[in-house]
């Protein structure tokens, strides 16, 4: 097995940096603007833009703009596997009615994790805008899902495993593919 | 915890399991409290409520759970059914099995019918137990656990059991498959439990049951200092013989009234799990108070009932135990 580092610590602070100011430039300023992460690492990239987007527009205050989402009983692949867990669900307490609300995740492959949060979503409230930041788009997408905000493309084949880590969870932060 | 194919019994449930169950409720329950309280997870599976026994407030529980869980539901009850034509239990069961029932929700007034229905080979679904005569009934207790949890951590329940705590349960013991239940899930949970009733209302073999046994209501609750008080139901219809020489005597000795709860820690819970003799074992002053946590229990029944179905119904399932 073989390990290739394709982002370090220093590039992926400033791919953070990046969605961070693109998502207030889509969205002409901080109004109304909700950050949702998938967990478990989504949830971690969306409390760090919400950090860089807040050290640059003070009006925004991250800790009661960013929320979580668990789309676990949205899968679509529940019976397939053993039980999974369940993580807590946080959605800011304005609610999401009208809100821009971008969907915060470490990888997109797929799609189906994005279609099961857009599912959970129709259940909390109506966003006015719906948008996804992701960290890595790897390819090989199964739905008509595409990202508004990524952080790197990454050409990979479907053998080989994007790593994603982040400090506060895995000790080190970087993205490495393993084939 | 993936393994638990059944939930017959408290028994089933390690310290782990249970604590991991209590979590997933408190995850169901901030769904009931949205305005779409709806879940996608068990879309296209069949659950059957088999109800041979009368019941209200368990079977709307466990319908309205499955029902947000988006399950497709048949209620089954004895009355009206090709049971009351003498068809028995495993013709019953074998027709749900032919109908593709994935689970089986079933309240018999025989002890042990659940743990006949999950090893008899007659049916491959998973078997909730939602009462078996006077033996067990777990998920009451688990939404007694659940309930007691919340009152006691709030917000910052998520991983915690019920260490330290002291919880009496009181009154007709012999009869009560929520005493079996909860006195097994609150010991497997860290809990002190006491059982306080009349030597009549006590069974012969309480002698190995992990609980101290009392049988003096007022001395109990004065030596004990509980931290929840648990009214068993006076079930005078499996009383064939008299276990108390009068309702009024029943009443003075082992109920909850105005002056016990004035007794017991301000913040003491007094449970009950429904539906309450009001006047017998529990006083309408004393139901109406805010120690009680009746219509609490109640409403984390749905999230506890949806926390145990997903629990069993959402993954794959690995084997068939015959």
């Amino acid at each position: 097995m073989s390990a290739r580092t394709v982002l370090n610590s220093g590039d992926l602070e400033r791919a953070i940096t990046r969605i961070a100011h693109e998502i207030v430039e889509s969205n002409h300023g901080t109004k109304n603007l909700i950050l949702l992460g998938i967990p478990t690492r989504g949830v971690l990239l969306a409390e760090r833009i919400a950090n860089v987007i807040q050290r640059h527009y003070p009006e925004f205050d991250s800790a009661s703009m960013v929320g979580r989402l668990d789309i676990t009983m949205y899968r679509d692949d529940l019976g397939k596997n053993p039980v999974r867990e369940i993580t807590p669900t946080e959605i800011p307490a304005a609610g999401l009615d009208g809100a821009v609300v971008v969907l915060v995740d470490d990888v997109l492959y797929s799609g189906r994790t994005i279609r099961a949060a857009l599912d959970a979503l129709n259940d909390l409230g109506r966003p006015s805008v719906v948008r996804l930041a992701v960290l890595v788009d790897r390819g090989h997408r199964e739905l008509p899902i595409r990202a508004d905000f990524v952080g790197k493309n990454l050409p990979t084949s479907r053998d080989e495993r994007i790593n994603v880590q982040l400090s506060e969870n895995d000790g080190e932060t970087s993205v490495v593919i393993e084939s | 915890m993936s393994n638990l194919q059944h939930l017959l019994s408290s028994a089933d449930l390690d310290r782990d399991s249970a604590i991991a169950l209590l979590d997933i409720a408190e995850e169901m329950s901030g769904v009931n409290s949205r305005d779409i309280k709806k879940l996608p997870t068990l879309r296209g599976k069949t659950v059957v409520n088999l109800f041979f026994e009368d019941s209200t407030r368990t079977r709307i529980s466990f319908e309205l759970a499955e029902k947000r869980l988006s399950a497709d539901v048949i209620n089954f009850s004895a009355k009206g059914s090709s049971v009351s034509k003498g068809e028995s239990l495993k013709d019953t069961a074998q027709t749900l099995e032919a109908m593709g029932a994935d689970a089986v929700v079933i309240r018999h007034g025989a002890s042990g019918a659940a743990n006949v229905l999950a090893h008899s080979g007659w049916i491959n679904g998973a078997i909730i137990n939602a009462g078996d005569g006077t033996h067990e009934h777990p998920t009451q207790a688990l939404l007694d656990a659940f309930t007691v949890r919340r009152r006691t951590h709030g917000s910052a329940s998520v991983g915690k059991g019920l260490d330290g705590l002291k919880i009496a349960i009181v009154g007709d013991v012999l009869h009560s498959r929520v005493a079996r239940s909860n006195l097994l899930l609150l010991n497997t949970l860290g809990a002190e439990v006491h059982l306080v009733a009349p030597p009549t209302l006590v069974p012969a073999d309480s002698g190995d049951w992990q609980a101290k046994i009392h049988f003096n209501f007022d001395d109990a609750l004065a030596s004990v200092r509980p931290d929840a008080v648990m009214m068993l139901r006076v079930q005078a219809e499996r009383m064939n013989a008299s276990y108390f020489p009068s309702e009024r005597e029943y009443s003075r000795i082992w109920g909850m009234n105005a002056e016990r709860l004035a007794a017991l820690k301000p913040n003491a819970l007094l449970m009950h799990p429904g539906p309450m003799n009001r006047g017998l074992e529990v006083t309408a002053v004393a139901a109406d108070s805010p120690n009680s946590t009746v219509l609490e229990q109640v409403a984390n029944g749905v999230s506890v009932r949806m926390a145990v179905l997903y629990q069993l119904l959402s993954g794959e399932r690995t084997s068939i135990d015959g």
